[in-house]
């Protein structure tokens, strides 16, 4: 697997067989156990999962923000050449801000309430640019809240953030992101606990930014929607693995995993023309602490077979365009096809 | 319409907060103002909103668990609320036949009791002729009807996850047998995949238990999917009530037209090429709300007159009520 790791042009990241674990009290928690993945340049990968699935986890290890007792134990994360995780403290705060920057859900739980806004900006630029007068501080941290849409940059700079509402919070957020131009976003659940009449709203501004700046987004969400509406790539989490991953319009369209399958069939539509009974995933979430062997999604699934219970799937293309799934059936279909053909 | 039998009517509701400012002065926060509807025998009525918009404070004033400030709420022919009355009536008798279930399933259920006890509590008030093994068995067929079974009932909340904790809330609601349930966020929650099976359970049930729904949820696919009719609430008032399909299909407030098109679908070219009405700004704070219609400061069809004068509350088609200037100018 890690005979490709030359950087190849427009590849911006690579993350290889990567696995994070917690040493909890209660045993070794499997958070992320091998995924792998290759995001391009200006594109905009979502990672979508349940909660506990391990998609923020994962984001975190690429930023170097896990926390105690989260320990990276395997793989590699490739930024432009670079092995991420083999950076020391100051190498990590360089990358951090200038090349990866990242927003998380509740705004107002990451902004500092005792400085104004203005000065959570400049300091976000000033951290990681020692060479910044105050003065051009300044001037761009007004540039960047007009970019995100702020009216007034100027005299919103000196307010507290508890003056902002809460799109604006998030808007301001952003424009601390961005402030260094990073060439990778990570955005963690960024409209999750916004209303959908403002979800709308950040997601324009994101696309908008997207265009104008070319950088590459990580989203990560758990609303397919908001997925097919801004992503590029999509990859499905579940239970600390990659089960699917493809095009957008391959994962929507042509979904090849059970469990892909499985949400797209659960989830009750707007757009629904009469009432059709919801077919749900049965089950519960896994217990990561006693996680099943063979397929995570093994016990949950309609179509299990004896395999699946024993020994965990290969990832296998099952379409164009990267499109790959991690599900036993795959193999049986092709062993068919074989034997036919 | 008019054969269904009207289980519970709300008229000109209003629920207001007190909030100090300055030493002295007194102000309200206006959360739900001037509420009217009805929900028939057997249906689900959904209320969308976003948050702040009072939807849960009036599923809340409904069940009195907020003292509603005016207005008149009618449950089975019987005012349990008259804003006009110095005395209402004692609520215990009707606590049996209107129940709630809540939004956080783990912050609803005391960490300190078992499954039993919880689902068992409101028997011991309600039902105090089930003793003993007839209390037990009471408790486990509970337990069974909502998809648990009785080994659960000696554990604690803890012990479960986020699905089957909203379960074991189901479960005490279903113990006095209501007759109209309040369902506050019952799924926002939960897990994508688990929402669905909390659906299906609630349709389930309302089947077997000709149940009535109050159905609260800022999710407009869910309550377009449980829901036989729709209520929209903005900042405290109801803008748009109707049947959901017509709601959802033919919605003639603008607010209830840029909500629905700003709900992404998990269909990647569909929703890309959606035409989408975006609101600028913020929802105004509920403390001052603006004068006249309360949308006209996001509104893309405002005119002077919205920012005057409130809309009425009217029907325009056969149980499509709207309160907005712009169809009363026949527009």
């Amino acid at each position: 697997m890690d005979n490709n790791t030359n950087p190849s042009a427009g590849k911006l990241l690579e993350v290889r067989d990567l696995r994070v674990s917690f040493y909890t009290p209660a045993g070794e928690v499997k958070a992320v156990d091998g995924i792998s993945y290759d995001l391009d340049e200006h594109e905009i990968m979502g990672i979508v999962g349940e909660s506990g699935s391990g998609k923020s986890v994962e984001a975190y290890s690429i930023i170097g923000l896990l926390q105690n007792p989260g320990k990276v134990i395997g793989g590699s994360i490739r930024f432009a050449g670079e092995n991420v995780l083999d950076y020391d403290e100051e190498q990590m705060r360089q990358f951090r801000g200038n090349k990866v920057s990242m927003i998380f859900q509740n705004p107002m739980t990451c902004l500092n309430p005792v400085y104004t806004i203005g000065n959570q900006l400049m300091e976000a630029l000033t951290c990681h640019n020692k060479s910044v007068t105050r003065k051009e501080a300044w001037a761009r941290a007004v540039e960047m809240l007009e970019l995100v849409g702020i009216n007034n940059a100027e005299k919103r700079m000196d307010q507290y953030p508890h003056e902002f509402s809460g799109g604006m919070r998030q808007r301001a957020m952003i424009a601390m992101a961005l402030i260094c131009s990073p060439k990778l976003l990570i955005a963690d659940e960024p409209t999750t606990a916004l209303d959908v009449t403002i979800q709308a709203q950040i997601l324009e501004l994101m696309k908008d930014i997207q265009k104008k700046t070319g950088m590459a987004i990580i989203f990560i969400t758990h609303n397919l929607g908001v997925v097919a509406e801004i992503c590029d790539h999509v990859s499905v989490m579940y239970a600390g693995h990659i089960v699917e991953q493809g095009k957008v319009n391959d994962i929507f369209y042509r979904p090849a995993h059970p469990y892909t399958r499985g949400l797209l069939r659960s989830m009750p539509r707007v757009d629904e023309l009469e009432h059709e009974r919801l077919i749900p995933i049965e089950g519960t979430p896994v217990d990561l602490l006693d996680p099943p062997a063979g397929c995570p999604f093994g016990p949950r699934c309609e179509s299990c077979m004896k395999i699946c219970l024993n020994s965990a799937p290969p990832m296998l293309e099952v379409g164009e365009d990267r499109h790959l799934s991690a599900c036993w059936l795959h193999v049986k279909e092709m062993k068919e096809a074989n034997r036919h053909g | 319409m008019d054969e269904k039998k009207t289980l519970l009517k709300v008229e000109h509701l209003r629920k207001y907060f007190p909030v100090k400012s300055g030493m002295f002065k007194k102000d309200y926060i206006q959360a739900v103002e001037d509420v009217s509807f009805r929900i028939y025998q057997g249906e689900t009525l959904g209320i969308v909103g976003e948050s702040g918009c009072g939807k849960s404070t009036l599923g809340r004033a409904i069940l009195r668990l907020h003292e509603p400030t005016s207005g008149r709420v009618v449950f089975d022919g019987v005012a349990i609320y008259d804003g006009e009355q110095k005395k209402q009536v004692p609520m215990l008798p009707y606590r049996k036949r209107m129940q709630i279930i809540f939004q956080d399933p783990s912050a609803s259920l005391d960490p300190r009791m078992t499954v039993g006890e919880i689902v068992g509590e409101a028997l011991t008030v309600h039902r105090p002729d089930l003793k003993g093994q007839a209390y037990r068995d009471r408790i486990n067929e509970l337990l069974e009807t909502v998809g648990l079974n009785s080994e659960h009932a000696n554990r604690f909340p803890h012990e479960f996850s986020g699905g089957q904790q909203q379960r074991i809330g189901i479960a005490r609601a279903l113990a006095v047998e209501p007759d109209f349930i309040v369902c506050d966020e019952p799924i926002s929650a939960l897990d994508v995949s688990i929402q669905s099976q909390v659906v299906n359970m609630l349709e389930d049930l309302q089947r077997d238990k000709g149940l009535t729904y109050l159905f609260i949820a800022h999710d407009i696919s869910v309550v377009r999917h449980i829901s036989n009719r729709i209520g929209v609430m903005y900042l405290g008032q109801m803008v748009e009530l109707s049947e959901s399909y017509e709601l959802c299909s033919q919605p003639l407030h603008p607010y209830t037209q840029s909500l629905l098109s700003a709900v992404p679908l998990p269909d990647p070219e569909k929703t890309r090429a959606q035409q989408r009405v975006i609101l600028e700004g913020d929802v105004p704070s509920p403390l001052h709300p603006p004068t006249g219609c309360r949308f006209h400061t996001r509104c893309p069809a405002a005119t002077e007159k919205c920012s005057q004068c409130a809309p009425t509350w009217k029907e325009y088609r056969p149980g499509h009520f709207v309160a907005c200037h712009r169809l009363e100018e026949g527009d």
